[in-house]
């Protein structure tokens, strides 16, 4: 995998001429996981899909760079809240997606190690719908790190789940997903408390950088520094406290 | 509907149709009685069978041509949106010419062997595969297509590896409707002009006033157009199982 970059997202957008999300600076660190908290509707998901090359309906005035000088494009992976398995296809067959898309051979032994990484080598043979949705989100991880990209972009991916699977996918993501740049979105203050090294609460008036624990994620859920982050966000993101 | 339900329906029409005639006391030359019929089914059965096989020849061959062509457009238009542009409303208007009124003129064109029927049936089944199946490659979910441009995959491979197959449940709906119309189709173009067939015996049948065989030709038909129908839907469930 090539080194992870640090991205600089700069500008604003709008939407038939009106306001979407006003001026902002996002900075999301290489090699650290960077979280957008925000509520819905404020463009969080749109700044994703900005900087995944992605189509957007929102006319976009600024620029996104990487530290390296070099365009993002075909460094990126994608994870979006539906885990977008393809329900015709088995789990190994998944996960070795991107290459069949792209016209190449697929290492059918790397399938193997992700899958095993993720801990599915059971399920191997199976299809989507005979999985559970939290071992969906693991297939889709594994096909996310099947892609080896250094910029990973993380849409809700953890939302749809259960609160015991959610705490267990934070685990296995940060730790199968270090020495990567990324920038999860998220409405979770929860999460982003566990797993952000940066973290920005987003409202309609722009962005504000948030104090993250100075320990290192992904943070134990009971963990003080943890749950003292969690209710800070919370608190930002109400405007109970001035941010 | 599956096989039982279609006996229990077929038991209840041959009651009702008995009760009927029990009733009214049509004559048997305007309505011969279920019983007759059946006679005439195994009295006749020889020459039933060697014309509803020239039918189901046509059926059969109409279905392929029309569903290979359909699948074919369908791919095209999807694959352009010139092509969409241009050619959606010349199928759309090709469509406000009563098929009917093209029978004689195939007849003519074609003669009257089975292809001036399998014409009628490729041209009766034609719209609505392709409409079902365009339908489906348009309306892939986006989150598929967000995936694949991600993973840096082309249009093409986008096109067979994630519309097409998103799209078969679609296909699969456009298949049960020719199911059902490509019988139409066939049978118009025996009634018109022909040599053989079921539809060509049902004419004869009528000018002889052998009423008895015109409903026994005709049940054939009926029942040939159910058994098509169920295994067009098996196979469409199949085909679309894990969906």
């Amino acid at each position: 995998m090539k080194p992870a970059p640090q991205i600089c997202f700069t500008g604003s957008a709008t939407i038939d001429g009106k306001q979407l999300f006003a001026p902002l600076t996002l900075n999301i660190n290489a090699e650290q996981w960077t979280c957008v908290l925000g509520p819905s509707g404020v463009g969080k998901s749109t700044i994703l899909r900005l900087i995944a090359g992605l189509d957007t309906f929102v006319s976009f005035d600024g620029q996104i760079t990487a530290d390296d000088g070099q365009s993002l494009s075909g460094r990126v992976a994608y994870m979006a809240q539906s885990d977008l398995l393809f329900p015709w296809l088995n789990v190994a067959d998944n996960v070795g997606i991107g290459a069949s898309l792209r016209g190449e051979k697929v290492d059918n032994d790397r399938v193997a190690k992700m899958i095993a990484r993720v801990g599915l080598t059971d399920h191997t043979n199976k299809k989507p719908a005979s999985l559970s949705g939290g071992q969906r989100q693991r297939v889709a991880l594994a096909r996310t790190l099947m892609e080896n990209r250094p910029v990973i972009l993380l849409d809700e991916p953890f939302s749809a789940l259960d609160a015991k699977t959610r705490s267990e996918m934070h685990e296995l993501a940060a730790e199968l997903l270090s020495k990567r740049t990324v920038l999860l979105v998220t409405h979770d203050p929860a999460e982003a408390a566990r797993l952000a090294h940066t973290g920005y609460i987003m409202q309609e008036n722009g962005v504000t950088r948030m104090d993250m624990p100075d320990t290192t994620p992904v943070r134990g859920y009971d963990d003080p520094d943890t749950l003292n982050c969690q209710g800070a966000l919370f608190r930002a993101l109400r405007g109970d406290t001035p941010t | 509907m599956n096989w039982k339900h279609s006996i229990v329906s077929a038991m209840l029409l041959i009651a009702i149709w008995h009760v009927a005639i029990q009733i009214t006391g049509v004559p048997s030359f305007i309505l011969p009685p279920p019983l007759k019929v059946a006679k005439a089914l195994w009295f006749y059965r020889e020459i039933i069978a060697q014309n509803a096989l020239i039918t189901i020849s046509e059926i059969l061959l109409g279905l392929l041509i029309g569903t290979v062509l359909g699948i074919g457009t369908a791919l095209q238009l999807a694959a352009s949106k010139t092509a969409r542009a241009l050619l959606r409303p010349i199928l759309v208007f090709s469509q406000a010419i009563p098929v009917f009124a093209l029978a004689p003129i195939l007849v003519l064109w074609f003669g009257f062997g089975i292809w001036s029927k399998v014409i009628m049936a490729v041209l009766i089944i034609y719209f609505p595969v392709t409409s079902a199946f365009l339908d489906g490659l348009i309306s892939t979910p986006v989150g598929y297509l967000d995936l694949a441009r991600t993973m840096g995959a082309t249009r093409l491979k986008t096109l067979f590896h994630v519309r097409f197959r998103a799209a078969l449940p679609s296909l699969g709906s456009g298949l049960r409707l020719a199911a059902v119309y490509a019988p139409i189709g066939a049978v118009i173009g025996e009634l018109v002009g022909a040599s053989k067939g079921l539809g060509y015996l049902m004419l004869l049948a009528n000018g002889r006033v052998k009423i008895d065989l015109m409903f026994a030709s005709l049940i054939v038909l009926a029942v040939l157009t159910v058994c098509l129908h169920l295994t067009i839907d098996a196979l469409a469930k199949r085909l679309t199982k894990d969906y």
